[in-house]
């Protein structure tokens, strides 16, 4: 006879301690009420659960979270970190589940591409034509008084990304 | 005068350029003096940069408030982006001596900078409500139209609250009252103080989803009877002005203001300076 009994999967204490030592200090403390799930604009939506995320962060299940797309769903909307009657530190979790799973390679293109944007010019959007002419139109400087208008100050955002390493964790990732 | 240094940030400058252009003539009406910040960058976004890689977006966020360090000012910023990720970074750095040290030396390897604690960052609606305050504000309105508007406090205004410390993150009340010195009648709808949906990277990665967030919203509002949505945070307006010309079933149009383009109108600036022509959605008021 077959037998439907799952096999229970072993807790992985060391990935746990990684989610811990990255920000979410608090995971532990979670009793899976599902206050967040049931806070959650996102979860609405979609089948994205926070209460589940948060689950398999304490468990250490890592191949269960980090390449999931329902990480990505949460819109750090505090919400669930509001109103949770533990004091779990939620959206602090997702960020270091997150930091983890980029580190993985798990980079989706148009995140490697706003990365990109502001490595490279220091700003999230671009300045075009049509923005200066408005600029301008309303009596402001053509080119906002940022990195757009100083080289100099863009070269010290450019180390900035050289030295934390960030312009080679976007080239490994966004596979 | 008060004297703050003005944090652009990204979306303000380069796609509504017209919030900025009220923001600089409505506090100029209410006697505060706006000194723009050489040089600053993104600050950078916390949804998405934070997402990616902590590290570098508190040390580009600790360059921004360097920067403004050094003017000897405190910050403002219209955003709710922009304020959460300078707030949070000051705080961290502010809390964390070792953390402090390590950014520190990154910033003067990359520019002869670093951040010693000073800077306060400020969000305008708090500095509106707290340091010019609802009768000054009263004072300089010159009549135009009571209209039902739907207040959109976005959520890195208030949240996490229990660092920021500005207003009750649930049942807020200093955007509304602000609202309604300007003339206006803040309308209560279903599911106040839900998210916009384009945070934390949602936007870029799944608009799908993102979308249906902000359908959900533009529901709420339309069964209250609201004549216009008035925001603080430039990607909150973004997502819905634009996304309501996405939204195609939609029957109901509502504008959307930023509360400095609403406070531009109800102190008669020039229309001209409002920049509404950029809006996805008209703006007849």
């Amino acid at each position: 006879m077959v037998s439907h009994l799952a096999e229970a999967k072993e807790p992985n204490p060391e990935f746990t301690r990684k989610v811990i030592e990255q920000g979410g200090k608090t995971v532990n403390l979670c009793f899976q009420c599902g206050t967040c799930t049931g806070s959650c604009p996102s979860g609405r939506q979609t089948a994205f659960r926070v209460r589940k995320v948060v689950r398999r962060a304490q468990l250490g299940f890592e191949e269960d979270v980090l390449p999931s797309e329902d990480l990505w769903l949460c819109t750090t909307c505090f919400t669930c970190y509001e109103r949770c009657p533990r004091g779990v530190e939620i959206v602090d979790i997702i960020m270091a589940l997150r930091n983890m799973a980029v580190r993985k390679g798990y980079m989706a293109e148009p995140h490697r591409k706003v990365a990109e944007l502001i490595s490279k010019t220091g700003h999230m959007v671009s300045l075009r034509e049509e923005d200066k002419a408005l600029r301008k139109k309303l009596g402001l400087k053509e080119t906002p008084p940022t990195v757009l208008s100083d080289p100099k100050m863009l070269d010290q955002v450019k180390k900035i990304t050289e030295i934390c390493g960030f312009d080679k964790l976007v080239a490994s990732g966004g596979k | 005068m008060a004297k703050f240094a003005f944090f652009l940030g990204c979306i303000m400058p380069l796609r509504y350029p017209g919030i900025e252009s009220s923001t600089r003539e409505v506090m100029k009406a209410l006697g505060v003096e706006l000194e723009d910040i050489q040089g600053a960058s993104c600050c950078p976004a916390p949804g998405v940069m934070r997402s990616f890689d902590q590290n570098y977006w508190m040390s580009i966020g600790a360059r921004n408030l360097a920067l403004v360090e050094k003017m000897g000012t405190d910050v403002v910023t219209i955003c709710n982006g922009c304020f959460d990720t300078l707030f949070e970074t000051a705080h961290k750095l502010n809390h964390d001596p070792e953390l402090r040290k390590k950014v520190n030396k990154t910033l003067r390897d990359a520019g002869g900078l670093e951040y010693n604690g000073t800077v306060n960052v400020r969000h305008f609606v708090e500095l509106l409500y707290k340091d010019i305050g609802l009768e000054a504000i009263k004072s300089k309105v010159k009549g135009g139209k009571n209209l039902k508007a739907a207040v959109f406090y976005g959520c890195h205004f208030l949240k996490p609250s229990n660092i920021k410390k500005i207003d009750d993150a649930e049942r807020p009340h200093i955007f509304d009252d602000i609202v309604e010195a300007a003339g206006m009648t803040s309308v209560a709808y279903k599911d106040k103080g839900m998210c916009c949906g384009a945070g934390g990277g949602v936007r870029a990665r799944t608009p799908d989803v993102a979308l249906k967030m902000t359908k959900e919203n533009l529901e709420n509002m339309t069964a209250a009877g609201v004549e216009v949505i008035v925001d603080c945070c430039p990607f909150c307006h973004l997502q819905f002005d634009v996304s309501q010309v996405q939204l195609k079933e939609l029957q109901n149009k509502i504008p959307v203001l930023h509360l400095s383009q609403l406070l531009g109108l109800s102190f008669g600036l020039d229309k001209e300076k409002l920049g509404l022509e950029v809006h996805q959605v008209k703006v007849n008021l």
